[in-house]
């Protein structure tokens, strides 16, 4: 019980500002183990902002960040992935020169004895971890910009999952999926849960993670509305939380709550 | 086991032409084959024009000798121009170098350690590749962690080092070289000789021969698909008669008389009727074009350098959240080109026996146009160090043909910038075709 008492993850009051626009402004959220967190809200709400926060891509003008319970120092995505934090950005960020095998190892190459890439082995792993996301996919020898949208994609989610991460974002994973596709992420997503990862599941559309979240927290224009178990709320309420900023009963509001 | 894995790669092979299934099978770069067909076919012209005077051994050996200097740069300037970044200055640093070498050995060092060291050449290049990576480094820390653009730093380079080259004499000429560091500017002294070119070229071979067998044994470790054996040996074949021809060339090209009569008389050998043959093989500059040909394709395909080189080409903004220092290796990549610069500067010093202030003026252009015809794409992400170098050798085959043709100095840089661009264009229409 006592991972349910310290959060896997604790943001605490992260502001950001952009020139004088507060594209983040004092907001909070947590995650547990084993838990998926849905982050939600209109386009430009600061949710991928807040998030890349977390994954080290910006630097936080305030506020903390907990890992564990410990304070954690993240200034870039170096820092991140030390502490188990994985990101799947909604642009993929892929280096579309290179093969696939070379993208799921980017910034952590395997080596061989004399510290020279280990190009053959990195190839039998991606193999390996492929055949579980996509086992259709073939073409490891051609660089990423030759791949589909879909295979694209399943390379920047197998980027993620392939070292172990203890803490997952998922920004949009679906964006550029077909249905089929779209629920096999769901089956990761449950099955990473089950193995006692940490989600934040970004989104602009409720109906993509209603059923996958535990809990989801709403943003609207950089502040958090409110946060509340799925059990708590329905769609509709969380769908007046992202438009109208409107808390229901069965959330706990934040500082964007437009009736608190 | 491996069957397995060639299946799918068979069945799609037996719907293409014999030609196509050739290339499939070998694995051969078509652009690369393209390009030194080009040339080919433009050293063809050549020899007709000038009567046969091109593709003869002396001829060969003196285009191998005039490409190092360039083609030593250019295997560093593709590493820059695959990070989206140019360098200018590379002409300008060459120049400023060399004459820092220059004056080192000559006016320098005699004082201290007395004419005729062995140890001159050794401290003047040491000097010369530190104050290259220092100027490397300055220009990088500028273009990475202070964010200006790499055109107007190196532009500024361009002009800040011609003009220290300049001020170091007050514009005065700086020779004779060492003895000794002279070797590296080649001629008949500084060559290896025909028995070390020979030597040379077998130890190629059996790189060549060991990297085929190295590959295949990798491959079917993890199952991965084969090429089929004759293309293997196909690709051994051709890789090592290519190599041996080359040596062949240069151990065809003989000392001239009055050198090797003098060499003769001063050890005793006695001289036969006709003259002594004593040949040149490979020139030392050409010796050092080939390690850093090898070292830097080493290092962009087998470290994590090189592949961080070409994933921030790629992606820079995937590179950064890959975890990827991207300013530090910005930053390394124009520390190597200025040593780059200083070991195409030792040559190119020792070669015209001299340094003078104008060393290197124009040859940012070539260096950048050779990496360019070379399929060094300047919107980054790709390129090569052999196509650089063989770009290099196109770039100065244009040159030396035509100054063999008597062709006069502005329709020869009417040719050359005619051609880059020629190059360029059908480049473009190729990658289009085969997108």
């Amino acid at each position: 019980m006592s991972s349910l008492k310290t959060p896997l993850v604790e943001m605490r009051d992260i502001s950001i500002s952009f020139g004088g626009i507060h594209a983040v402004d004092h907001a909070s959220a947590d995650l547990y183990q084993g838990e998926v967190v849905a982050l939600l809200g209109h386009n430009g709400a600061g949710k991928s902002t807040f998030i890349k926060i977390l994954s080290g891509a910006y630097k936080r003008d305030g506020g903390k960040i907990f890992v564990n319970g410990q304070e954690a120092t993240i200034n870039n995505p170096r820092d991140a992935k030390g502490y188990g934090i994985e990101t799947i950005y909604q642009t993929l960020a892929l280096a579309d020169n290179v093969d696939t095998a070379a993208n799921l190892y980017l910034g952590r190459e395997l080596r061989t004895a004399w510290g020279t890439l280990d190009d053959v082995a990195m190839e039998a792993e991606a193999r390996k971890v492929m055949g579980r996301l996509n086992p259709r996919f073939q073409r490891f020898k051609e660089p990423v910009k030759a791949l589909s949208g879909g295979q694209r994609q399943s390379v920047a989610i197998a980027r993620a999952i392939l070292f172990n991460a203890r803490i997952l974002i998922m920004d949009e994973p679906t964006a550029a999926l077909g249905p089929q596709e779209t629920a096999q992420v769901g089956e990761l997503i449950k099955q990473l849960k089950a193995d006692g990862i940490g989600i934040f599941l970004i989104s602009h559309d409720i109906h993509d993670v209603f059923d996958l979240a535990d809990r989801v927290t709403v943003m609207k224009n950089g502040q958090v509305v409110g946060t509340a178990h799925v059990n708590d709320v329905t769609k509709d309420e969380v769908l007046g939380m992202i438009i109208l900023g409107k808390c229901p009963p069965g959330a706990i509001p934040g500082p964007g709550a437009s009736n608190s | 086991m491996s069957n397995t894995a060639t299946t799918p790669d068979k069945a799609r092979a037996s719907e293409l032409g014999a030609v196509a299934k050739f290339f499939k099978a070998t694995e051969l770069d078509t652009r690369m084959l393209g390009m030194i067909g080009a040339m080919l076919l433009i050293w063809l012209i050549f020899n007709i024009l000038s009567g046969g005077l091109f593709l003869t051994p002396r001829n060969l050996w003196n285009l191998s000798v005039q490409t190092a200097s360039v083609g030593v740069m250019a295997t560093g300037m593709v590493l820059i121009i695959v990070t989206r970044h140019i360098d200018l200055s590379v002409g300008s640093i060459l120049g400023f170098v060399g004459m820092i070498m220059a004056v080192t050995q000559v006016e320098i060092l005699p004082k201290i350690i007395g004419f005729d060291s062995p140890v001159t050449w050794i401290i003047a290049l040491s000097l010369g590749i530190l104050l290259g990576a220092a100027i490397g480094a300055f220009h990088g820390y500028v273009i990475a962690y202070l964010g200006v653009p790499a055109f107007i730093v190196t532009l500024g380079g361009l002009l800040v080092w011609r003009g220290a080259a300049w001020w170091v004499t007050s514009g005065r000429t700086v020779a004779p070289m060492d003895e000794h560091f002279r070797l590296m500017g080649g001629g008949p002294f500084g060559s290896i000789g025909a028995t070390a070119s020979w030597i040379v070229g077998i130890l190629l071979c059996i790189g060549i021969i060991a990297a085929i067998v190295n590959t295949r044994r990798q491959r079917l470790r993890f199952n991965f698909p084969l090429r089929p054996m004759w293309a293997e040996i196909f690709l051994a074949v051709v890789g090592c008669a290519v190599t041996l021809g080359i040596i062949a060339v240069f151990n065809a090209y003989p000392w001239p008389a009055k050198t090797a009569a003098d060499y003769a008389l001063a050890n005793n050998i006695p001289v036969p009727e006709g003259g002594l043959f004593i040949a040149h093989g490979i020139a030392i500059p050409v010796i050092i074009l080939l390690v850093v040909a090898l070292v830097m394709t080493f290092i962009s395909n087998r470290t994590r350098f090189g592949r961080y080189v070409y994933a921030i080409g790629g992606n820079p903004e995937a590179a950064e959240l890959a975890g990827i220092n991207t300013r530090w290796i910005t930053m390394k990549i124009f520390i190597l080109m200025g040593v780059l610069c200083a070991i195409a500067a030792a040559i190119s010093t020792a070669r015209l026996n001299a340094a003078t202030n104008a060393q290197g003026t124009l040859d940012e252009l070539l260096v950048i146009a050779a990496a360019v015809i070379g399929g060094t794409s300047l919107a980054g992400g790709s390129g090569t160090i052999i196509g650089a170098m063989i770009g290099a050798l196109l770039m100065q085959s244009l040159q030396s043909g035509m100054i063999l043709l008597g062709v006069d100095t502005p329709l020869q840089n009417i040719v050359v910038g005619i051609v880059l661009v020629l190059a360029v264009w059908v480049d473009t229409i190729y990658r289009k075709r085969t997108a």
